[in-house]
């Protein structure tokens, strides 16, 4: 691997940036694996990162069906915070804030991480109330948060509404200063070149069709490329973690729903935070290109779809106008959708299955972005040890059994409402 | 925008109904005699196939009746649209 420096780069610019090498190989599978990620997205490629480098087991397939990041690693919104109240989730996150502080400098690649800031609205007393209370809970773990009042936020967001007209007048915010942006598409391609440099075999174009499973324990997968044996296997696919986990015959704490995104057309810089409210439903950050990104809440029915309907393109966009009327003149350049895999407390499912060898990283619900760093290493430690690590611990799957749910803001088992 | 055929009202906008969701769940038949492993399924677990789903919609801007719909959640093509059995 070349690494990437200011002297290879200056190095490159004499012949003319054409004799880069390629950032990772494609090599056909091999027969057999230590060690088999089903997905090639942020998580997937992670989890083969953090095996080779933490654990020592460079025997790894990434297999993916289409390209890298092409699902909700190349769909998201970017946002990276670890603003969360429960004890589990703010561990969780926060070891997964501190990856993303260093990740540019371990991977040798720029995933652009941007620290500016990650602002939650509050829009009634409730809120107001709430968000203290997670705030509190916040820094009592070490994470950091600030609580704006409604004269703070106005100077650092001029074009925000902070007037007493709109339907929901904004009362405060609680701000996470770590929080912020990164490039999502970079995220996969650094983890793909540096686990291919420490030996990981990436196969695209390659579906996963059925697992073969004897007395219990995970054998093989049968892709379009063929039988792979594989002594471990780690499934980690987002949205079609129903559908994969079916194929291995087992039923899951999860509905696969639609959510979407989209960009305006670009514009000067005109905020540098990122912004999300919940009484309005929508989050917006502003792209290095000056694109608005923005999205909202689910389509609110079961799909695989990929693509959304219209109402909740309007919804998302009625939300940012309240909130910042100033973009009501602005176009929007292209809306996407990404399917979800939404538990049913709202909280990530990462460990071991009842099928002995097959583990499962998924259940990411709209949030699986900003986790990619902590769940790749989590999920490594897990299948390198057959057991969870202490920060992923309370992510069982058979945590719902036992009646140890994660339920953030005690929503109950609606997949919708987290 | 989804057109969903109400079998009462016939085909309708989307932002008409809320949904339901999987109609094949089925709450234990004897509650008290149930076991952990019988609720956790009735309450958390769900079919979620690619393809072909069978579940409910509101039409709660309508005649707010709930009923049944077999819907492909990969096309979104809806392949059937059933009233309720009679409760009696």
């Amino acid at each position: 691997m070349t690494r990437y420096s200011i002297f290879s780069l200056a190095r490159n610019a004499l012949s003319h940036h054409e004799r880069w090498p390629l950032a990772w190989r494609s090599p056909e599978p091999k027969p057999a694996y230590d060690v088999v990620i089903i997905g090639g997205g942020g998580h997937g490629l992670a989890t083969a990162y953090y095996l080779a480098k933490e654990h020592g087991i460079t025997n790894v397939a990434v297999l993916e069906k289409s390209w890298l990041g092409l699902g909700n690693t190349g769909r998201n919104t970017t946002i990276v915070r670890s603003n969360y109240m429960i004890e589990p989730n703010a561990h969780f996150y926060e070891h997964s804030l501190k990856l993303w502080e260093g990740l540019s400098q371990d991977l040798n690649y720029n995933v652009m991480f941007s620290q500016r800031g990650v602002i939650n609205l509050a829009q009634s007393d409730a809120q107001v109330d709430a968000m203290q209370r997670r705030g509190n809970a916040m820094r009592l773990n070490g994470i950091d948060a600030v609580w704006l009042s409604r004269d703070q936020l106005k100077a650092m967001v001029p074009l925000l509404d902070c007037s007493d007209h709109p339907r929901y007048p904004i009362l405060g915010a609680l701000l996470q200063p770590r929080g912020g942006t990164a490039r999502h598409d970079a995220v996969a391609w650094g983890y793909a070149r540096a686990a291919d440099a420490r030996g990981v075999d990436i196969i695209q174009d390659c579906e996963v069709t059925g697992f073969r499973i004897d007395r219990g324990r995970v054998t093989a997968v049968e892709t379009t490329k063929g039988l792979i044996a594989a002594g471990k296997i780690g499934v980690a696919v987002a949205g079609h973690s129903g559908h994969v986990m079916a194929l291995a015959g087992l039923r899951l704490p999860i509905e696969t729903h639609l959510l979407q995104a989209m960009v305006s057309e670009p514009v000067k810089p005109c905020f540098d935070t990122v912004i999300s409210s919940g009484a309005t439903h929508c989050y917006v950050s502003q792209s290095d290109k000056g694109e608005l990104v923005f999205g909202g809440s689910l389509d609110g029915y079961n799909s695989y779809a990929q693509r959304g309907n219209f109402p909740a393109i309007s919804h998302a966009a009625t939300g940012l106008i309240s909130l910042f009327p100033s973009f009501s003149r602005l176009k929007l350049m292209r809306t996407w959708g990404g399917v979800m895999d939404m538990t049913m407390d709202g909280s990530p499912i990462i460990g071991r299955t009842p099928i002995d060898g097959l583990y499962l990283d998924g259940g990411w619900c709209y949030g699986g972005f900003k986790a990619t760093p902590g769940s790749g290493w989590v999920f490594a430690y897990t299948i390198a040890r057959d057991r969870p690590h202490a920060l992923n611990e309370a992510f069982s799957l058979d945590r719902f059994q036992r009646g140890f749910a994660l339920d953030e803001k005690g929503m109950g088992p609606t997949t919708g409402l987290h | 925008m989804m057109l969903i055929p109400c079998p009462w009202c016939g085909e309708r906008a989307q932002v008409e109904f809320a949904y339901g969701g999987d109609a094949t769940v089925k709450r234990p038949a004897d509650p008290a005699s149930a076991s952990d492993r019988e609720w956790h399924d009735y309450v958390f677990v769900r079919d979620n196939p690619k393809g072909p789903l069978d579940e409910l919609w509101y039409h709660a801007a309508g005649c707010r009746r709930y009923f049944r719909v077999r819907r492909d959640t990969v096309t979104h093509a809806i392949l059937a649209s059933t009233p309720l059995p009679e409760i009696t």
